[in-house]
């Protein structure tokens, strides 16, 4: 008997046996429900007669599943804890289903408010994963061949990160004709809720609200796409200068040069990053007090030369593998110089891991201005920054119990950060497993 | 050479073919950071080699050789940090006094701090105060003793001790949970590669890893604490505080913090397994027909342990920045918290010993992760 043949009946007896499962959860579910409630039982009392429950049900599962197919070999040989697993993660999903349709038909106020982050949080990832697959779709039929050839193999995870990071970019580019209003403007009413009901103390003029000194929270966020994300790019690109051509430089050149920059990298990196930023902010913001200039301008360098450090390895490491090439020795003995060894000949052949190094040190560079900035020494106001507007609004998360809308506001800021680095980063991830092509 | 798919993973890790090839990109995160003390240890490796011509070879000669570097790197790093500080415009004693201060009372200060000594001379004398574990007294509290006239001066080390206390118990409790959820969940992750619950897991750790800390931090206070309030959103732990009390307040930044740290370390896990799965030995125990959670259990893991062992210890290290983070979300008194406090007012004396602290600790915990890898080679541990 060949695979093919038994795909079809193990998946019938799946569907069956975890509809069967399904319909004696939900059969059982008042009985069950009550039970806790009847008994008196606390949280943890709860978990465990359910743990119990779900237990029961994986044996059942496996049974009806081997009565139905007529004991398959996928059922036969299913170990309890497989079992358990299929369960588990239906009884996953049923909840989840089961929590969003009561917190989509519910009229009590405290019902939608204690839900309303599960409730988004649901929609959003399935108008992601919609988004996605519709951006795939197009990919697959728009643009040249290349392009169509890269759509067709490409998971959802990268489709999505793609978008993102094109979205992210329309952000930051035209963030002056997008926002509603300026980013340092300043209106007569601070502290509106966000939502723009007028009952709430919102208002439709401002549809995330102001913040404490009267500035629209929408238009700092869209511009906060431009400053955040430009001031990590600038960052990012400084770091790749730096410490890519030294890093080149030390494995042509070699000697002296290659030891002594090698060994300062390596102290360098013994100090924990974050750590050795926040140090040097403090004597940045000492001499940016007495200089004039300022601390963001500090912050962008004192980045960079940080995480030029780990550019320096990667792209040393990279050339020395190059240099090693008849294709060098061939230039030497041709007599060119020094910059067209780097740029003519190596630099070409770096490209690949470089590109993938940008994307990563790019989200590392962001994350970092944006933990400095969320501690307060980052990116300086008026300019609207993610971290800093998350430390400002941060305090609106405790009116989530009644006011949802107003506690969405610091979570938007930080969604932004994270839904970036992990847009970035599952590219990534599929570029390293598209070019390495390990299948595990 | 660098267009082979092998040589560009090598080469995005910045490193040798000495090291397992890891299928992920995060982990630059956390490996290659570490790298003096790499470059210390490879170069002890080869003297070591040498000694073993001469049957000088052994474990404890290993880990003495990488204590010893340990010292050096942490020396070097002190000379960089107390560099570092010197760079100030001015110097300490503008910095206690401010701008209007008289030039007597600065060189009184001066020469009460000895900073008309030359750099090298207070380089020392710092570095003895600090072996000796006199880490000076924060300008706050020398404002506060002469606004107040008090003489019960709190040095650094006093005020540092019960905060490094709590950021321990901290970082203990996280990896109490995080360890074995981690490596339980990298077996069965290895177990059913390839199937729903991998790719769930790979997505959302993916997620878990490139998410700032502060985001992390802020839904489980919004789930947990908010919303259904089962946990406190701050963490205020004092003296005296009963161990249950302090456990339930320590356990929200340890859940975030858990969070991070495990995700990285069992895709970690999962790799270092799946690596071995193509051995040969392990194929020969499926032919013997072995279960498959027994041939991962008994046959890959003992094989797999020094590099899980080595992520923990690298996890570990990596608590160590992002603690200072969930520190000042949650508000809990920690050295982080200490920290970027000191930062924001510029108490230089506070914000070199701590960094010191975290340098060394850093340090310390890549120690671990190399001395526990080679302790768990067994080609090491019984030589011919």
């Amino acid at each position: 008997m060949s695979t093919v043949n038994d795909a079809k009946p193990i998946f019938v007896g799946v569907l069956a046996a975890l509809v069967v499962a399904a319909l004696l959860a939900a059969a059982s579910w008042y009985l069950i429900a009550s039970l806790p409630i009847l008994l008196n039982l606390p949280f943890w009392g709860t978990v465990i007669i359910w743990l119990a429950i779900i237990g029961a049900l994986g044996w059942l599962f496996r049974l009806i599943g081997q009565t139905v197919t007529g004991n398959a070999p996928f059922f036969r040989d299913m170990p309890y804890g497989v079992a358990l697993g299929y369960v588990l993660g239906a009884a996953v999903l049923g909840w989840i289903i089961w929590t969003y349709i009561y917190a989509r038909t519910s009229d009590d106020a405290a019902v939608v408010a204690k839900y309303f982050f599960f409730r988004v949080a649901v929609e959003w990832f399935i108008i992601f994963t919609i988004a996605a697959y519709l951006f795939r779709l197009l990919g697959r039929y728009v643009g040249t061949g290349a392009t169509r050839k890269l759509f067709r193999a490409m998971p959802l995870t990268a489709a999505f990160g793609i978008l993102t990071i094109i979205i992210y970019a329309i952000f930051a580019v035209f963030a002056q004709w997008i926002a509603p209003h300026g980013q340092e403007q300043i209106f007569a009413q601070a502290n509106i809720i966000a939502g723009g009901d007028p009952a709430l103390g919102g208002n439709p003029d401002f549809p995330l609200g102001t913040d404490q000194i009267g500035r629209d929270i929408l238009s700092r966020l869209i511009y906060g796409a431009q400053n955040t994300v430009g001031i990590a790019f600038v960052t990012t690109l400084l770091a790749f200068l730096l410490g890519g051509s030294l890093g080149f430089l030390a494995a042509t050149l070699g000697g002296w040069l290659d030891q002594l920059l090698s060994r300062a990298v390596d102290v360098l990196m013994a100090i924990p990053a974050l750590i050795f930023a926040l140090l040097l902010m403090t004597i940045a913001s000492v001499w940016s007090a007495t200089l004039g200039v300022p601390l963001t301008v500090f912050m962008v360098l004192i980045i960079a030369v940080i995480d030029s450090t780990r550019v320096f390895r990667l792209a040393r490491a990279v050339g020395s593998n190059i240099v090693v090439m008849d294709y060098i020795e061939a230039a030497k003995l041709r007599g060119e110089g020094l910059p067209y060894l780097i740029f003519r000949e190596i630099l070409p052949n770096a490209t690949a891991p470089l590109l993938a190094e940008f994307g990563l040190r790019f989200c590392f560079v962001f994350l970092t201005i944006a933990s400095l900035s969320f501690l307060g020494v980052g990116i300086q106001p008026p300019l609207a920054d993610w971290g800093t507007m998350v430390r400002d609004l941060s305090a609106f998360i405790n009116y989530a119990g009644f006011a949802p809308q107003a506690a969405s506001t610091p979570l938007l800021a930080a969604g932004a950060i994270a839904l970036l680095t992990i847009a970035v980063n599952f590219v990534v991830d599929w570029m390293l497993h598209k070019s390495s092509g390990l299948k595990e | 050479m660098i267009q082979s798919p092998q040589s560009l993973r090598l080469a995005r890790l910045g490193r040798g073919a000495d090291r397992p090839v890891w299928p992920i990109p995060c982990i630059r995160r956390f490996i290659g950071n570490w790298s003096l003390h790499a470059e210390l240890c490879r170069y002890a490796a080869k003297i070591v080699t040498t000694w073993g011509s001469y049957g000088l070879r052994s474990v404890l000669g290993i880990v003495i050789q990488r204590l010893l570097l340990g010292v050096l790197t942490l020396l070097v790093v002190s000379v960089v940090i107390f560099t570092a500080v010197n760079m100030l415009p001015g110097d300490f004693a503008q910095a206690i006094l401010g701008q209007s201060a008289t030039p007597e009372a600065i060189a009184s200060i001066r020469r009460d701090l000895g900073l008309d000594q030359p750099f090298v001379a207070r380089y020392f004398t710092w570095l003895g105060g600090m072996v000796r574990g006199d880490l000076g007294i924060s300008f706050s509290q020398m404002n506060f003793a002469t606004a107040m006239g008090g003489d019960q001066l709190k040095t650094v080390a006093q005020q540092i001790g019960p905060k490094f206390q709590n950021t321990m118990f901290l970082a203990t409790v996280t990896a109490v949970i995080a360890v074995p959820v981690s490596i339980t969940l990298g077996i069965l992750a290895a177990l059913y590669r390839n199937s729903v619950f991998d790719r769930a897991a790979n997505i959302a750790t993916l997620t878990s890893i490139s998410s700032p800390e502060f985001f992390l931090a802020y839904i489980l206070i919004l789930f947990l604490a908010v919303l259904n309030p089962i946990l406190p959103s701050l963490s205020n732990i004092f003296e005296g505080m009963s161990f249950s009390d302090r456990l339930e307040k320590t356990l929200l930044p340890a859940l975030t913090l858990t969070l991070v740290v495990t995700a990285h370390m069992m895709r970690m896990t999962r790799a270092a397994i799946i690596n071995l799965l193509a051995s040969p030995y392990i194929e020969m125990a499926r032919l013997k027909g072995l279960s498959p959670m027994r041939v991962i259990v008994k046959h890959a893991l003992p094989n797999a342990l020094a590099p899980i062992i080595n992520v923990i210890a690298l996890n570990l290290a990596y608590l160590i920045t992002g603690v200072v983070v969930i520190e000042v979300v949650f508000v809990y008194p920690g050295i982080g918290q200490f920290f970027v406090d000191s930062v924001k007012i510029r108490d230089i004396p506070v914000v070199q010993a701590c960094c010191l602290i975290f340098a060394a600790a850093y340090i310390l915990l890549n120690l671990t992760a190399d001395i526990m890898s080679i302790l768990s080679n067994p080609r090491l541990r019984h030589p011919k």
